[in-house]
């Protein structure tokens, strides 16, 4: 690795300050597994760092608080590790542990945290899909104040996010999970572990009170796409519908034209489409069944 | 610029070392402390050769900064043989004939015993799971879960 500096602030506002004080070239470094092995490879996907400034001190981004009518604050310096053990996240958000239980090996969980996955962008990031499903917003803080936006807007391309030089990702924000709802997520790998999603598929669904009809379907799709994103027509097709083989079949092919996949050492674009389909499907009966149990 | 004095406590050691800020934990802890058993397979988090515990967790040491293990407790494969007896999960190693070259091994032992005290009493999947970031070149894996069977068995003591 080539030189730079690196800086330990213990508080979110002495990290403002550093990247204000030290001024252009620096870059914020969670857990590093995405970092180091990018500066090792010579930052070919940015300009190399001037300085760095380590997140791992500041009590702000470890935050995990449960708050009845509001919901989950779950800090971005939450590592996968202490995501997936947390007792309030695997009983209200099981979803969310489907992502964050696979990323890597247990010493990669160790490291990652859940904000540096968001942060470094890959379309095929594993905790991106449970968090769009399950409507997360992202709190933003940086120079200029502080800002919430949905975690669909947090993306703009590969590597590419909304934050802007100075700028920090703080926290999700997770509306509480409605009565009759359930959310899972699912990736396709060969490898069970230590693989990345040749695609990845989220699905959230409330039933309204008699079970009869889905009040509310989100599906949200990983690696077939520039960003994470999430399959509206296949949505607005199961809404207000009765949860049905059909529909849901018929929101499974919607999803599939949604993908706009590459193809690449994974899997070829075609290859892609028909697992989004085959994916989706099977999670939209297994979270309407859960949903249903209650 | 000068070099940053982190402090670390290595196998219950306290230790002041001066780094730089682009220095791995691995390469501080094998060329600055002399800690040469954990190993060096890929350098980018794939292999779990340099497998170490920071604080209690298991990492790749290779792709975490020395400066962000600042005030840490770490433990390296140095660190499990108490008054010069193998650790049970290196005996069982040994014993089983767990190891070919042995480049992977400090590695896959430090995984090994930090799955067993989360879980003393896994399943061939666990095992097969807990090691699953650790990968053996010589391919000697059925071994390796043998050893890592027996080991829980003899620490459960049944
Ligand atoms: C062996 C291995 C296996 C992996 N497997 C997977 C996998 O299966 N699935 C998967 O999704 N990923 C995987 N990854 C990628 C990586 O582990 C994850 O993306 C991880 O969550 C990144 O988090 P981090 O804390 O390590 O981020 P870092 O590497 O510290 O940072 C990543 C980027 O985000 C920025 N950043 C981090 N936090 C913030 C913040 N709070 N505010 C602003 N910017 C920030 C950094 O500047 C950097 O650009 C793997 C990595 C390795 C090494
Ligand atoms: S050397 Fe660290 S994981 Fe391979
Ligand atoms: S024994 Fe040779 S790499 Fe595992």
């Amino acid at each position: 690795m080539r030189p730079f500096a690196h800086f330990s602030p213990k508080s979110l506002d002495e990290a403002l300050d550093t990247f204000r004080r030290e001024g252009e070239g620096g870059r914020p470094i969670a857990g590093g597994t995405d970092l180091v092995v990018q500066l090792k490879e010579g930052g070919h996907k940015f300009p190399y760092p001037r300085y760095l400034v380590s997140l791992r001190r500041l009590p702000e981004l470890k935050v995990l608080e449960w708050r009845e009518g509001e919901g989950l604050r779950l800090g971005a310096g939450l590592t996968m590790s202490e995501v997936v053990e947390s007792a309030l996240v695997r009983e209200r958000y099981p979803a969310l542990v489907d992502g964050a239980g696979i990323v890597g090996s247990l010493q990669t969980m160790n490291m990652a945290t859940i904000g540096g996955n968001a942060c470094n962008a890959a379309p095929s990031a594993d905790t991106a899909p449970p968090l769009l499903a399950l409507e997360a917003r992202a709190r933003v803080v940086g120079p200029e104040g502080e800002r919430v936006l949905p975690v669909e807007q947090f993306w703009l391309g590969p590597g590419r996010t909304v934050l802007r030089p100075g700028e920090l990702l703080v926290e999700f924000l997770l509306p509480p999970p409605a009565p009759r709802s359930a959310a899972v997520y699912r990736r396709h790998t060969p490898r069970k572990q230590m693989d990345i999603a040749v695609v990845g598929v989220a699905v959230a669904v409330e039933l309204d009170g008699d079970g009869r009809t889905l009040k509310r379907a989100r599906i949200a799709l990983g690696a077939v796409a520039p960003t994470p994103i999430r399959a509206r027509r296949a949505e607005a097709a199961l809404e207000g519908q009765a949860p049905t083989p059909e529909a849901i079949a018929r929101a499974a092919a919607l999803a599939r034209e949604e993908a706009t996949p590459i193809s690449d050492v994974r899997g070829s674009a075609a290859f892609r489409r028909h697992l989004v389909e085959v994916v989706t499907e099977r999670l939209l009966h297994e979270a309407i069944e859960r949903a249903r149990r209650g | 610029m000068p070099k940053r004095l982190i402090n670390l406590t290595v196998n219950g050691e306290a230790y002041e070392v001066a780094v730089e800020p682009w220095w791995s934990l691995l390469y501080t802890v094998r060329e600055e402390l002399g800690l040469t058993g954990s190993k060096e397979g890929c350098g980018t988090g794939d292999c779990g050769a340099c497998s170490m515990l920071v604080d209690g967790r298991l990492v790749t040491s290779c792709i975490m900064l020395a400066v962000e293990a600042d005030g840490c407790q770490v433990t390296t494969i140095e660190g499990l043989a108490t008054d010069g007896n193998l650790h049970p999960v290196q005996q069982a190693f040994v014993e089983k004939g767990a190891v070919q070259c042995g480049y992977c091994i400090p590695g896959m032992v430090m995984a090994a015993y930090d799955l067993l005290r989360r879980n003393p009493n896994p399943t061939l999947e666990e095992v097969r799971l807990g090691l699953a970031g650790n990968l053996c070149r010589c391919t000697g894996y059925a071994k390796i879960y043998e050893a890592v069977l027996a080991a829980a068995e003899r620490m459960r003591g049944d």
